[in-house]
């Protein structure tokens, strides 16, 4: 073997070996520091500053800066967390980067504005993107439904979301029921079936299979709320009646005088339990119902539920 | 004639440099975007390969023109090869024009490979192309403006300093080219001999924020035809600045 043959050999095996051990050595690093590489760091945190840093070429940086939001808030998710410290900063960097990123107003604030587990729980900060991109963005009357959503849904203002949606519905071009939603927020706030209109109205105006699925989710949890407010009626007036809860749910029925056994979305029948409680029989199929769910229920997180 | 000749052969010594070369990274880059975003984002693979395939034009260019611009001069006089050029009919002046058209040459043909990738990505994203992605095509000439300014600042340094500084110099400017709009803001507060020197400084050095439209761009905004003759006129009188500068300085420089 010749001694050129003889170095080739030993560097390539150096080479290896080494990239190995190094990969090794930091892979046993990162369990001593688990979350090390995740920490919730922003170096930098001023928008104008990046703004500047970005020497123009600030709608590349939009675009890492959304990625970014989006990973954060699908990693915390994922994992349960309650706290999304970073997701609003990340959010207000992407918007002053690109104030035309409508994509990160639209799901920005479906991140920021629901109650964790499925979301950051910060409607405020939500209203206040939502009106950044308004301002930046006059035109678009997607961001006047999504801001009326935020009101209605998760601060229950039903003034303002009615305004919201009257101020959308003036813009040209703005989809008809914008108009129908603001009249409807003004007489039926709170009903369900003004609920239903509105998550309707996301199912059909939105092109995003998620926003889709979605949608279908609430309206799903929209219907078990119903029923069971109903059975739970239902329950109530057998109690005035008889003096005592209904022993089945075939009783409740007799006595309602009902077509028969009460299913939910899924086709399983609702239960009744012997406290005279009506639940529903797999309760992660609805993670969005508030009504039917066993006491002390938590959802599992789902990645998808915006 | 003597001008084509020496463009021609700059543009084949840049070939040979390999230079054209950066074409592979460019198209890993943009393939590795258009698949992965799509997967790691949401609603923006569109806007991704339209913002990093024209960021990526712009800036493998500029680096590629600094780089190349800057050793035009010395690399000639360094290897001797310029005293054979001079020595024949060719007249000082006659050799930096010359040797602009080749960098700019190489930098366009450049481009043109790159601008095929971008299209190519967003035909893979996309499916099909619309009506605004032909906007695409004036931020890519808008580079080229952008380019042909950063050519004749790196060959107008290169005719008098070494390739290091002259790197420095050009780079610098590149910078404080890209924060020019603040500097006419900073000019507008100031007062005094202050805002005399700070607006000057904001005359003299190349405002490249104007020839920025891809943000813009990528929300398929359209770009005024005022700006674009604005832009046109802008690059050719700064080039020609600048490159006159060069030639100024090379007429008189001793080489021996």
């Amino acid at each position: 073997m010749t001694q050129r043959k003889k170095i080739t050999i030993i560097a390539s095996a150096c080479l290896v070996l080494s990239l190995a051990a190094s990969s090794f050595v930091l892979h046993r690093t990162d369990q001593l520091r688990p979350q090390a590489t995740l920490d919730e760091v922003l170096l930098l945190s001023s928008p104008k500053v990046i703004k500047r840093a970005s020497l123009g070429y600030d709608g590349l940086m939009a675009c890492i800066y959304w990625t970014r939001a989006v990973q954060y808030f699908g990693y915390r998710h994922h994992y349960y967390a309650t706290s999304y410290n970073l997701l609003a900063p990340l959010l207000e960097i992407t918007t002053h980067l690109d104030p035309h990123l409508v994509v990160a107003y639209e799901f920005g604030t479906s991140f920021l504005a629901p109650k964790p587990p499925y979301g950051a729980g910060e409607p405020e900060r939500a209203i206040e993107l939502m009106n950044y991109g308004i301002q930046n963005n006059p035109d678009n009357w997607h961001l006047y439904y999504d801001l009326g959503f935020v009101y209605y849904m998760q601060l229950h203002d039903y003034k303002d979301a009615a305004e919201t949606f009257e101020r959308g519905s003036q813009i040209p071009n703005a989809h008809p029921f914008l108009k129908v939603l603001a009249a409807q927020m003004a007489q039926h706030a709170g009903e369900y079936e003004t609920a239903r209109m509105l998550w309707s109205a996301t199912y059909q105006t939105t092109q995003d299979k998620q926003i889709k699925e979605n949608a279908v989710e609430h309206l799903r949890a929209l219907r078990v709320d119903e029923d069971v407010q109903q059975l739970q009626d239902a329950v109530t007036r057998f109690g005035v009646r008889t003096g005592r809860l209904p022993a089945s749910m075939a009783e409740l029925v007799a006595a309602e005088g009902l077509p028969g056994t009460p299913v939910d979305p899924d086709g399983h029948p609702y239960k009744l339990t012997p406290e005279g409680r009506v639940e529903v029989r797999v309760p992660d199929d609805f993670p969005f119902a508030t009504k039917g769910l066993p006491p002390g229920y938590k959802p599992s997180p789902n990645f998808h539920s915006l | 004639m003597r001008i084509a000749h020496i463009a021609s052969n700059t543009f084949r010594e840049a070939v040979r440099d390999r230079v054209l070369y950066n074409l592979i990274a460019f198209a890993l880059l943009l393939s590795g975007a258009a698949i992965l975003v799509g997967q790691i984002s949401i609603e923006i693979e569109k806007l991704v390969v339209i913002n990093l395939g024209l960021t990526a034009v712009s800036l493998f260019g500029v680096v590629i023109a600094i780089f190349i611009g800057i050793g035009l001069v010395s690399k000639e006089i360094e290897k001797r090869t310029l005293y054979t050029v001079l020595s024949r009919p060719v007249r000082r002046w006659e050799f930096i024009v010359g040797k602009f058209f080749g960098l700019a040459g190489t930098l366009v043909v450049n481009t043109f490979f790159m601008a095929i990738g971008v299209f190519a990505a967003l035909f893979y994203v996309s499916h099909k192309f619309v009506r605004a992605d032909a906007l695409i095509l004036v931020a890519l000439y808008f580079i080229v403006l952008q380019f042909l300014i950063v050519c004749a600042l790196a060959l107008l340094f290169s005719s008098f300093s070494s390739p290091l500084l002259s790197a420095v110099f050009a780079f610098s400017l590149f910078v404080i080219g890209s924060f020019a709009e603040d500097l006419r803001n900073f000019a507008a507060l100031a007062h005094g001999v202050s805002r005399w020197l700070a607006t000057g400084a904001a005359y003299l050095v190349p405002n490249f924020s104007a020839f920025n439209v891809i943000t813009s761009i990528a929300h398929e905004q359209p770009v005024a035809g005022q700006l674009i003759l604005q832009n046109t006129l802008y690059a050719v009188f700064y080039a020609i600045m600048a490159l006159s500068g060069a030639v100024l300085i090379f007429e008189y420089r001793d080489l021996k």
